[in-house]
């Protein structure tokens, strides 16, 4: 079958084995024989991280119950499978919610954990990993071992943002945390340009529980960086009612001139209208919040056959101001046209080896995707970024070379050495370990 | 004590659609035991079907072939009975008809778990319910049993036994206030379609499972699911058989 990540530049040719219980898991991996072989969840990273181009992967599907949740410790363990939605769903109502969550419903506690994501809310809370209390990690060499802080440290740590390539999590416990309601109370308020959004970020990042800024990616100038900075706080009750929104779908990919300079910079100017002048406060469902696009099914055909690129960097605290200035200038003097800029502050360093956070800012860009002068633009944005200290989303790239990947990750070596430890075979490997060159 | 008061024992536990019945069922407050081979499997379902509804969940060995244990087996779901008993079978296997062809010993076995098995446990739970004077069956027939045919007739003739036998049972039954549903599905997604290239959609396991309970909680005697396979079975049904018999179908 074929299968795509969610950017849909790349593509790969797999067989796939879709197992319904750990026994089938064991079995599939004891079935790669000459082969290599990656997990595939959900489907939501958008580069090749999750693929493995005429090889094979284990599709995790099936594999989404939950096993126990303790409700004086919090420990929720679970499958791998088991998606932010279904935590949502279920656990939402009883007054308990995952402590970190990424953008998307549809994003697997699995890749929770093997991106180490992060989401509005690192600034206290950390990311994914910081959570995780043991894996059950069925190893290449066919072995079954509970790795956690105190068991086998460093292979805790690998797997932690480690990109699947350290075996197949068959089960995950992670603590939960309590919630009041289902609603977040948010407030909105315009960011003329790049400074006034920073500011506005120094002033709430130790206040708010959940920030996030929508940046203008196409305004220039005196308007470089304006956007909408929104703060959020978790509600008391009662929860709202209110009735699941109707979900659309994009049904076809959208033609190749639907996104263009024009319709993209309408849609910015509305969206940045849509705030009044003096902001605004809101009472929002959770889910709402935290999941704007999941309401429009396959949202990533809006950009058409050719598929877009995602660029997310984080730069340090100190290097932030002056990192992003250069990283919005040289995209709006650039051909490429970014729809959708998100910005957020992160309050720590990740724990895993390969872990994305460090103390200070990330921004997220999408690119349609048109032809090499998509890809130039994007390793000039990994040059800035690297110039300033700062690193590349692994969980959404598609363009880095090995050699800025050495670059960003200085912990590359030992994470490298746990994989010659545990897969001295490369039984596991994915388009993108082979891309990054994580093995040699 | 489950919230209804009921009990649904699902046979052939480790199959996506008991498991979406399971939760259907579940949800909708009724206790449930989960039967099949893999206990160990079955016990990571229990385990999340007591999470998502907190209703009571017992893990039970069935192995259809072993005719010996079956009365055992009935004795402990009698046991477990919290209210009124209903049963949902979906066990069954289903080998390659070429594989079957060079080896007598699959359709053995194809027989004594979908057929032989399957009557078996009904006729020993036939009279549990009755003295219950209500309850509900459900099985998982195939539009397999409809007619032979050349890839698939071994397990189609499994079938074929299978629904006959759910036609007396129902009208056995139905004299004591007890329903017997057959369920004809064409393909659906699990493991026994997995990576074939269908010519026909596969119908989602959940989907399948609520379907059933709707049909189950109406009553209903005999439904295809989805609806189209009826119009498609009853057309394959009249073709004669000198026709029939070349079709490489």
């Amino acid at each position: 079958m074929e299968i795509t990540g969610w950017g849909r530049t790349r593509r790969a040719q797999v067989l796939a084995a879709r197992p319904e219980s750990a026994q089938e898991v064991l079995a599939a991996l004891a079935d790669v024989g000459d082969n290599t072989v990656i997990v595939h969840a959900g489907g939501r990273s958008y580069g090749d991280v999750a693929l493995n181009d005429g090889g094979k992967v284990v599709l995790t599907g099936r594999l989404n119950r939950f096993l126990d949740f303790n409700e004086e410790t919090l420990d929720l363990v679970c499958e791998p499978g088991v998606t932010f939605g279904d935590v949502l769903e279920v656990f939402g109502p009883r007054g308990y919610l995952f402590p970190v969550s990424p953008g998307t419903a549809y994003t697997t506690i699995g890749g929770a954990v093997a991106s180490d994501l992060h989401g509005k809310n690192h600034e206290f809370a950390g990311s994914f990993g910081n959570h995780v209390q043991w894996m059950d990690l069925a190893l290449p060499s066919g072995e079954v071992c509970r790795v956690s802080r105190t068991n086998d440290p460093e292979l805790f740590t690998a797997t932690i943002g480690g990109l699947g390539l350290t075996g197949f999590m068959l089960r995950v416990c992670f603590r939960m945390m309590r919630v009041p309601s289902t609603d977040m109370i948010v407030q909105e308020r315009r960011a003329p340009d790049l400074d006034a959004f920073i500011t506005a970020f120094e002033a709430h990042r130790q206040e708010a529980t959940y920030s996030v800024g929508w940046i203008d990616g196409l305004a220039r100038s005196g308007r470089l960086g304006r956007g909408i900075i929104e703060t959020g706080e978790l509600a008391e009750p009662p929860s709202d009612d209110r009735k699941e929104r109707r979900h659309l779908a994009v049904p076809f990919d959208f033609p190749k001139r639907a996104l263009n300079r024009t319709t993209v910079g309408w849609f910015n100017t509305l969206y940045y209208r849509r705030v009044p002048q003096g902001g605004r406060t809101r009472r929002v469902p959770i889910g709402r919040y935290l999941y704007p696009l999941d309401s429009v099914l396959r949202w990533n055909r809006v950009y058409g056959r050719q598929g877009f690129h995602q660029f997310q960097c984080v730069l340090p605290n100190e290097a932030a101001p002056h990192g992003l200035h250069s990283i919005l200038k040289t995209v709006v003097e650039s051909k490429a046209m970014p729809f959708l800029g998100v910005i957020k502050t992160f309050g720590s360093d990740g724990l895993g080896y390969l872990s994305f956070p460090l103390r200070g800012y990330t921004l997220a860009l999408d690119f349609p995707h048109k032809d090499e002068d998509t890809i130039r633009v994007l390793r000039t944005l990994h040059e800035i970024t690297a110039e300033h200290g700062g690193r590349v989303y692994l969980a959404k790239d598609s363009a880095l070379t090995p050699e800025m990947f050495r670059r960003m990750y200085p912990r590359h070596g030992d994470y490298r050495s746990v994989l010659e430890r545990v897969d001295p075979n490369q039984l596991f490997s994915s388009d993108l370990s082979r891309r990054l060159r994580i093995r040699e | 004590m489950s919230t209804s008061g009921s009990t649904w024992l699902v046979l052939g536990a480790t199959s996506p659609v008991s498991r979406a019945f399971a939760l259907v069922a579940g949800e909708h407050g009724a206790g449930v035991v989960l039967a099949g081979r893999d206990t160990e499997a079955l016990e990571a379902t229990a385990a999340d079907l007591k999470v998502r509804t907190g209703e009571p969940v017992h893990v039970l060995r069935l192995d259809a072939e072993e005719i010996a244990k079956h009365d055992k087996f009935v004795e402990d779901c009698l046991a477990l009975r919290d209210g009124t008993l209903n049963v949902f079978l979906a066990f069954g296997v289903m080998p390659d008809q070429e594989a079957i062809d060079s080896n007598f010993d699959l359709a053995f076995r194809t027989m004594n778990v979908n057929y032989v098995g399957a009557v078996s446990i009904l006729s020993r739970l036939a009279p549990i319910l009755e003295e219950q004077q209500g309850g509900r069956i459900i099985v998982l027939g195939s539009t397999a049993g409809d007619r032979g045919r050349l890839k698939n007739y071994v397990y189609g003739s499994s079938k074929a036994g299978l629904h006959t036998y759910l036609q007396g049972l129902r009208a056995r039954l139905s004299r004591s206030g007890v329903s017997v549903t057959t369920v004809k599905p064409g393909f659906v997604d699990t493991s026994m379609t997995w990576g074939q290239s269908l010519k026909l959609p596969a119908a989602n396991p959940q989907r399948l499972a609520q379907a059933c309970w709707r049909l189950a909680e109406k009553g209903a005697d005999v439904a295809y699911y989805p609806w189209f396979w009826k119009p498609i079975m009853t057309l394959i049904k009249l073709i004669p058989e000198r026709v029939a018999k070349r079709v490489r179908f």
